[in-house]
């Protein structure tokens, strides 16, 4: 009899322990993989990269309003999904729509795009250095020293998006950038400008959380 | 006066009816959920105008508050207050009754919150290492993502949170609260309602924090430094709560071991014949009642910080987080030799009993305890050293902590010299008492190099301290508790606890102990910064050398849960009334100890280590159990 | 100890033995700590101050090592010495205390801890050892006001930094030219950081409006690991970089480059200052 409510009572506690363990555990964003194309070690990849003002609930039911990026799938669908598999050695062409409006940089420095394949284009102009207060996000993934800016959609813009998924019909600007990933790695990458509203210094919430303005880019 | 309940065959449902722990939960939550309305409704318009943040802090605050308000009413800790609110004469409520059911409530039986106390903490302890298991899983490779960033991050806070709020009470709580009124010939504790309440607060404490990971969790750490603490999500506000209540709890639980000691000891025992264990609890309760309302203040600014928009930490709002860091650690730093100090008392209690000798320099001790109560205050920005305080005024704490290491070996000198010569006797207390001396060493010349400042520079941050403080807490206290938990065992549930057992955790333990934690001082050195989620590719193996260490510790835990429920559920073997044949007072009570503890309150006529001496004698370990006082 | 109140009787003189074994094992192995484990202990040579680290590191394990082999060994003499060899329970001498001892003791403890902080107030008033010392730094190594000043400002979750001496130049790594005393501005734009540079030995905390001021003498060069020491978030385990040491002429060469790489944003930074607080505070939308 004792020996049965022990054994019931370590049952619980299993489950209990999964439970809490698991809890953990949510919050992984699942990682995607753009289709490669060209030889082994001379691969091309393209990435879309769609930026909004607000996930929108079907996205995000616990932060609606949280800034993020999403990507375009394989099949053409956006998905929020901030964890990339990029293939080494490797050259990544990427495309930004942005719909968001300008935030700014804490540090001006961050400005100028880095660490880029030729210069970074934007709107078909090429891109020296954005005024600090004009940034809307910066796409950045340090170690790799990569840092390219995204340019504001302006505040009197009209059609403006208010919850992702946004179409090319809304008010946007489109930024494209190549940068080479080398070694095989695990970079993380994040944003620079401080777009969490109400947070002290703009830095927390999205800024700070997997699946929003942070991710890996998984170089394999 | 004490009202007598007889205990009647009701059916449960109404035995369930009244004020005990289901009622708590139930008006906690309903608490919870009023706190949050009333929050969500004073800021609902600044919610609107910071739109975008998604979180309310003071819905969360004042929801957390209210459900303990709720908790501790249902509990019924109200119910006195009330009562002496309408005129009724002041009472000492006493549930006469003998059953299970006392511990699922308030007691005021020092005894049933002592037990209280060790099922509770151990409960909490048991999570916390969990999380610690959680971690080392995640270090287990540099480049490794099981839990994502930022729950790694909530995990090393809450394992540190945990830790240090809940084992801050590991030896006051359980031990103190039933031994010190055994030990000093009293009946009660001088406030028992106060001590059932600071029990309860420490379990809603540890409920809150564990509900962290649901509202996002917390990227601070234990020590919650501002301003990433103003910018975290709502799960900071778990943190706040949590360590604001644990310093209510300490705070009163220091004021009630320091009543009870200065006002209720037995006739005859005057302060040079108080036990040492009583010493550590002393000089550890003044620590708590003073440095516990530091701590109460610092959290209570931050949450103002987060809530309502002042910028008391905030360098852009006339603010300083310097103030933050230097108001924790005045906190903090007494708060280390909180936890530190009762395992000395401990230690210094159990070997006399071993090695059948008095406790050698009993005054030396006692200067030592106390010595180490008063410089604690006197160093905390030890803490700040490469973080841009005062530059001139670092010598003078250089010197003042590294002077703390004088007292503190008065305690090994007392310790060691009680050995020699003795008549040593083997036993699980006593394998973890030594062991605690050689932890502690250990920890304590690792904080000498911590406490020089230009070996700081190479140190501070990294993994280097974390092994320091390791093997002082768990090394120190950690021990400790288990060498309390097995001496004081037989007396505080009757049975014995199975030596063999007790010996294969104390070994696995102690071995894996040593294993995880001493390659954690060459990993600090060779560059790995703490609270890191990765990690340079060349200290992959030293990583993977302590987490399967990590594992083995976390097994010996289960080894020793094992042998706690195998003794005390089926073994059931009876223990004698003394079984180690100690002469302090405690022992010389029947086990189970009486509802009274005395039938006759005892006159102290000798010190308390009386071995060696003729005429003292001990009630001899095979006597029978239930003798008369 | 051969002189107690009530000593036991017949019995070796367990003192002397213990105390002889002690010393005996001291001077064994302290010389050996010192020679063979002291200088291994990191961070090395990499600039004057990490050499004085290690020196320190060095000089407190050599101390450290005659206290842990006495504890260690007293308990390891004790618990075979003195254990009981009847069934039956016997008492120990019942000695209380011997004020020699406990005197002893207490002035050879009290040396101890005093010769330390000494040792460890010196080398840190010989160059300040590295470590941040606030914006008004007490312990100035020789040739202080010829310092090359260099800023490193700590951001969520990058350090930039900037050469006032270069017109207010900033950039995303370090570069250092080799045997120049420099003096470093540590300052964070938001949370608390820790610029960590491992093979410098240096190590200052990045705290928002304050100006942390750190000298390092570099010497060879050499590359160095710079880690984020204080919990700042999300990314903190992630805020690492390597920075380099470089021959001057090399320095001058790439200080040039990156003027010229970042022209473009040049005319957006602020001004040189040692504390910056940018907007905003709090973002509102």
């Amino acid at each position: 009899m004792k020996l049965l409510g022990v054994a019931v009572g370590v049952a619980v506690v299993g489950v209990l322990i999964g439970f809490y363990i698991s809890s953990y555990l949510v919050g992984n964003t699942p990682a995607f993989r753009p289709k490669a194309t060209g030889a082994a070690g001379a691969r091309t990849v393209n990435l879309t990269i769609q930026t909004v003002a607000a996930v929108g609930p079907s996205l995000a039911s616990n932060h609606p309003d949280w800034v993020s990026y999403l990507v375009r799938n394989n099949q053409g669908r956006w998905e929020r999904s901030t964890v990339w598999t990029l293939p080494a050695n490797a050259i990544v062409h990427v495309t930004i729509y942005n719909f968001d409006g300008a935030s700014g940089l804490r540090n001006p420095f961050l400005g100028q795009p880095q660490g880029l394949v030729g210069k970074e284009i934007v709107d078909g102009k090429p891109l020296g250095a954005l005024p600090p207060d004009q940034p809307s996000h910066t796409f950045a993934i340090p170690e790799l020293g990569v840092l390219a800016l995204v340019a504001p959609v302006g505040d009197a813009a009209k059609n403006q998006c208010n919850y992702a998924p946004c179409t090319m019909a809304m008010a946007h600007r489109t930024m494209t950038f190549t940068f080479r990933t080398g070694k095989k790695g695990h970079y993380r990458w994040q944003c620079f400008v401080p777009c969490a509203a109400g947070f002290v210094y703009g830095f927390g919430g999205p800024m700070q959380t997997i699946g929003y303005m942070d991710g890996f880019v998984n170089v394999v | 006066m004490s009202t007598t309940v007889v205990e009647t065959h009701r059916p449960i449902w109404r035995r369930l009816i009244g004020f005990n722990l289901l009622t708590g939960i139930v008006f906690g939550v309903v608490g919870y959920y009023i706190g949050w309305f009333i929050g969500h409704h004073i800021t609902g318009a600044s919610v609107a105008y910071f739109s975008g943040i998604d979180q309310n802090d003071i819905s969360v605050t004042l929801g957390y508050l209210l459900g303990v308000g709720g908790f501790l009413i249902g509990l019924g800790f109200g119910v006195y207050p009330w009562a002496r609110i309408r005129g009724y004469p002041p009472s000492l409520r006493e549930k006469e009754t003998q059953g299970a059911s006392r511990y699922f409530g308030l007691c005021t039986d020092h005894k049933v919150v002592g037990i209280q106390y060790m099922i509770g903490i151990g409960l909490f302890f048991f999570i916390g290492g969990l999380n610690a298991m959680l971690i080392r899983v995640e270090l287990l490779r540099p480049a490794s993502q099981v839990f994502p960033a930022g729950q790694y991050l909530t995990l090393v806070g809450m394992h540190g949170t945990m830790m240090m709020g809940i084992m801050t009470s590991a030896i006051l709580g359980p031990f103190a609260n039933y031994f010190v009124p055994l030990m000093i010939g009293a009946r009660r504790m001088a406030f028992p309602r106060i001590e059932s309440l600071t029990f309860w607060l420490l379990m809603a404490a540890g409920a809150i924090l564990t509900t962290t990971i649901f509202f996002g969790g917390f990227p601070t750490g234990w020590t919650g430094y501002e301003p990433l603490n103003s910018q975290a999500n709502t799960g900071m506000d778990s943190y706040l709560v949590f360590f604001a209540l644990v310093g209510i709890s300490m705070c009163l639980l220091g004021l009630n071991m320091l009543a009870t000691i200065i006002t209720m000891r037995a006739p005859g025992l005057t302060w040079s014949r108080l036990p040492i264990f009583c010493w550590g609890v002393v000089s550890t309760a003044i620590l708590n009642l003073l440095a516990a309302p530091v701590l109460i203040a610092v959290l209570g600014m931050a949450v103002f910080d987060r809530t309502v928009q002042t910028t008391f930490f905030n360098p852009q709002g006339g603010g300083s987080p310097y103030l933050y860091q230097n108001l924790f650690w005045v906190f903090g730093h007494p708060e280390v030799y909180i936890l530190a100090l009762p395992g000395m008392g401990i230690v210094l209690e159990i070997l006399p009993v071993f090695a059948r000798k008095p406790l050698w320099g009993y005054r030396l001790a006692v200067s030592g305890l106390l010595g180490v109560t008063l410089l604690s205050w006197l160093v905390w920005q030890h803490h700040l050293f490469v973080s841009g305080i005062n530059s001139d005024l670092r010598p003078f704490y250089m010197l003042s902590t590294e002077l703390i290491s004088i007292p503190t070996g008065f305690t090994f000198l007392c310790g060691l010299m009680t050995l020699w010569r003795g008549q040593i006797r083997f036993s699980v207390p006593l394998l973890f008492s030594l062991a605690w001396f050689f932890n502690f060493l250990i920890g304590g010349l690792s904080g000498v190099f911590l406490s020089d400042v230009p070996s700081d520079v190479t140190t501070h941050g990294s993994f280097f301290s974390m092994a320091h403080f390791h093997y002082t807490i768990m090394g120190g206290l950690v021990f400790a508790f288990f060498a309390a938990i097995y001496f004081w065992a037989p007396k505080m549930f009757g049975y014995t606890l199975n030596e063999r057992l007790g010996k294969i955790h104390f070994w696995v333990m102690f071995i894996s102990f040593n294993s995880t934690f001493a390659p954690l001082f060459a990993i600090g050195f060779l560059g790995q910064p703490r609270r890191t989620v990765t990690y340079a590719q060349h200290l992959q193996f030293l990583n993977d050398w302590v987490s399967i260490s990590a594992f083995i510790l976390g097994g010996s835990m289960l080894i020793f849960l094992y042998n706690f429920v195998y003794s005390l559920l089926f073994a059931r073997i009876r223990a004698p009334q003394n079984p180690w044949s100690s002469v302090s007072l405690e022992w010389q009570l029947p086990t189970p100890v009486p509802l009274h503890n005395f039938d006759r309150i005892p006159v102290i006529t000798g010190e308390p280590y009386g071995y060696g001496s003729p005429g003292i004698a001990a009630i001899p370990a095979a006597g029978p159990a239930g003798g008369s006082a | 100890m051969s002189s107690q109140p009530r000593s036991v009787e017949g019995g070796p003189a367990h003192g002397r033995r213990f105390l002889t074994a002690w010393l005996v094992l001291s001077l064994i192995l302290s010389p050996l700590v010192a020679i063979y484990l002291g200088p291994a202990i990191p961070p090395g040579n990499g600039s004057v101050e990490a050499t004085g680290q290690v020196f320190d590191n060095e000089v407190l394990v050599t101390f450290a090592t005659p206290i842990c082999i006495f504890v260690v060994l007293f308990l390891l003499y004790a618990v075979f010495s003195f254990r009981s060899r009847t069934v039956e329970i016997v008492d120990g001498p019942p000695v209380r205390g011997d004020s020699r001892i406990q005197i002893a003791w207490m002035v050879v403890t009290t040396v101890a801890v005093l010769a330390l902080a000494a040792f460890g107030s010196y080398e840190l008033l010989v160059d300040g050892a590295g470590g941040g010392q606030g914006p008004n730094a007490a312990f100035l190594p020789a040739g202080h006001s010829q310092a090359m000043d260099v800023q490193v400002i700590g951001q969520q979750w990058e350090f930039t930094y900037r050469y006032p001496t270069l017109g207010g130049l900033e950039t995303p790594h370090l570069m250092l030219p080799a045997n120049t005393l420099i003096r470093l501005h540590v300052t964070s734009l938001d949370a608390i950081h820790s610029f960590w540079a491992y093979q410098l030995g240096v190590k200052a905390d990045a705290n928002p409006g304050t100006d942390n001021i750190v000298y390092v003498t570099t010497k060879g060069p050499r590359s160095f690991d710079i880690h984020c020491a204080e919990l700042c978030g999300l990314w903190h385990g992630y805020m690492f970089d390597t920075g380099q040491v470089v021959e001057q002429s090399a320095f001058t060469a790439w200080a040039k480059q990156q003027q010229t790489y970042f022209a473009p944003v040049a005319k957006y930074l602020p001004a040189y200052s040692t504390t910056y607080l940018p907007d905003p505070q709090r973002r509102a939308g």
